[in-house]
């Protein structure tokens, strides 16, 4: 009976480290069968084998490289400077009334604009070089990390904050061993709001203009139908995006330590 | 074993009959010869808009001794401590800590202990208790969290101690600070009974080796009349009963003498249940119903 049911254990174990790829390879199996019968045209949807190839062949051309630096670098410029201001106004605001009193009534104004309605005014103002995708994902970006720092600090639990008064911190040390790391775990989801962002953005600013870039790459097929160069671009988007969200996971897990839900 | 401790804290000021078995004070007159502050309330008063809490409350607690202060929720115990604390200011009347006139800003010597631990999650244990000291303090740290018998929990996370394992972890960054005065409010209210009565021999010991004056809210009776010198009762924002309590250390909780004491206070609150518009029962049916040594926590 026992053995039954440690059969029965290492069964489950083996079908929920398979079950979830199984669909998956389903799909791509699938694909890449109606794909070479015919039932797929190319011009839809090229098989799964062609994008492989597209993909080697445009990583030993170097193009891959290139475009991923560029479109990675407009990100996180876009970030850094989107984000910073967002994390720093946050901070600005959350830790200080008259700040929060001069800036924060604009800035929730603000933030109901969608950044994507304002590509327009955007390219007007930047015409379409760097200028435009850089403005378009820090604008992004900005009120995630805006709003939850603010939030983030506002929330630290008072109690906390007198005790650590009555236990003679003040100024910068009170910011630094309660204020700061209180609000953290508000920062740090403002942050993987930001990054989810970050790449919707700069896949439509790169979409509408550029002569470089991942965007760049896949309209550049497009005009020339190679659809297989199209959905490797599509994919490294979603890679991209991917090694973002663990990044920040990381970053959480790293950061949070101490919370329960970590441990 | 506790004399090690001890002197490997760093201390100013020895308390005299430390290093002797301590001829341990059952009465305010015993504990002339301890360090600790006095305090000196004279007609306090305090308002939060309309509502007065404390109105013309007087009292004096002797250097070293024990008191313990009941009353009814909401009658103003929080709030007296925390302005003995400091953590507030008083709307009138006068309250002199040690020497010092108003503890209006923050002494080191002066440490309340609140109903929650009050930890901070995102330091370890050794971390919070040497909160807000330097990297030097880490030995008497250390020793702090020995003294509450904690020493192996250093490196966890706040997040992974028991409710009675983190009282004691603030008990110990309480007594880092080496304080004068240690104000404790409700501290152990949410503890199980056995634990509470761990903690009571936990700071009684350590009241006895460290001679600090303290200061009890409680809500439990029982546990006034086990640790203090002295059972104050609030009443509508004033002094309502002061009992002294004369019993030798440590007090034995069944005897007849510990249960007259119980009984007395707790008719005192009682009493002011009684006077209360909604009270539900003549002051002689309470009492009968509430033949104490069974119930201990009617307030
Ligand atoms: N910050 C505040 N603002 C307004 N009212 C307050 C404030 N703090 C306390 N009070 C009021 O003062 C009164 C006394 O409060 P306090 O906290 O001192 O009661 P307590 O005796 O400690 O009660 P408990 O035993 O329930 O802790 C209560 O009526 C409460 O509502
Ligand atoms: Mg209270």
């Amino acid at each position: 009976m026992s053995a039954t049911a440690s059969s029965n254990r290492s069964w489950q174990r083996f079908g929920s480290g398979i079950l979830p790829w199984l669909l998956p390879l389903l799909i791509l199996a699938g694909w890449e069968h109606s794909a070479r019968s015919g039932l797929l045209s190319t011009r839809v949807l090229p098989e799964p084998w062609a994008v492989a190839k597209a993909a080697w062949h445009l990583v030993q051309t170097g193009e891959l490289w290139s475009n991923l630096k560029v479109s990675a670098g407009r990100a996180f410029a876009g970030l850094a400077i989107g984000g910073g201001l967002g994390l720093l106004l946050g901070l600005l605001t959350g830790l200080f009334v008259p700040a929060q009193v001069a800036l924060d009534s604009t800035l929730q104004m603000l933030r109901n604009i969608p950044p994507l309605a304002m590509i327009p005014l955007v390219i007007l103002w930047f015409g379409i070089d760097e200028g435009a995708k850089l403005f378009l994902v820090a604008l992004g970006v900005f009120f995630p990390l805006y709003l939850n720092t603010f939030h983030g600090i506002r929330t630290v639990d008072r109690n906390l904050i007198e005790m650590a008064r009555s236990y003679g911190l003040s100024g910068w040390r009170l910011y630094r061993d309660v204020i700061l790391p209180g609000a953290l775990p508000s920062i740090l989801v403002g942050l993987r709001f930001s990054l989810g962002l970050m790449w919707v953005l700069l896949i439509v600013a790169e979409t509408i203009s550029s002569s470089s870039g991942i965007g760049y790459m896949t309209m550049n097929a497009r005009e020339f139908l190679q659809t297989d160069v199209v959905l490797v671009g599509i994919l490294l988007y979603a890679l991209l995006g991917k090694i973002a969200d663990v990044a920040a996971k990381g970053l959480e897990r790293v950061c949070l330590r101490w919370h329960p839900s970590y441990q | 074993m506790n004399a090690a401790i001890r002197s490997s804290l760093p201390r100013e000021v020895a308390p005299a009959g430390l290093d002797q078995p301590l001829p341990l004070p059952g009465s305010a007159a015993g504990t002339k010869a301890r360090s600790g502050l006095a305090i000196s309330v004279r007609s306090l008063e305090k308002n939060y808009g309309e509502r007065q809490v404390l109105r013309g409350l007087s009292l004096d607690i002797a250097r070293g001794s024990f008191v313990a202060i009941v009353g009814r929720s909401g009658c103003g115990k929080s709030t007296l401590l925390r302005l003995v604390a400091g953590l507030e200011r008083a709307d009138g009347g006068k309250l002199d800590v040690g020497t010092a006139s108003c503890a209006c800003e923050q002494r080191p010597d002066i440490r309340l202990m609140f109903q929650d631990a009050r930890l901070l999650p995102w330091k370890s244990v050794i971390d919070n208790v040497r909160l807000g000291l330097p990297r030097s303090a880490l030995p008497a740290a250390r020793a702090a969290l020995r003294d509450v018998g904690l020493e192996d929990r250093a490196r966890d996370w706040p997040a992974a101690l028991s409710g009675g394992q983190r009282q004691r972890v603030a008990l110990a960054r309480a007594l880092v600070h080496r304080p004068q005065l240690l104000l404790l409010d409700e501290p152990l209210g949410a503890l199980d009974a056995l634990t509470r009565i761990e903690m009571h021999a936990l700071i009684e010991r350590l009241w006895r080796e460290h001679g600090f004056t303290a200061v009890l809210v409680t809500h439990d009776v029982q546990e006034a009349v086990a640790l203090a010198d002295r059972v104050v009762v609030i009443e509508d924002g004033t002094i309502g009963l002061d009992q002294t309590v004369a019993l030798p250390r440590p007090r034995a909780r069944g005897s007849q003498a510990f249960a007259a004491l119980e009984d007395r206070v707790l008719t005192q609150v009682l009493q002011q249940y009684a006077d209360r518009p909604d009270a539900p029962a003549s002051l002689e049916e309470q009492a009968d119903a509430l033949r104490l040594a069974s119930v201990r926590w009617v307030i």
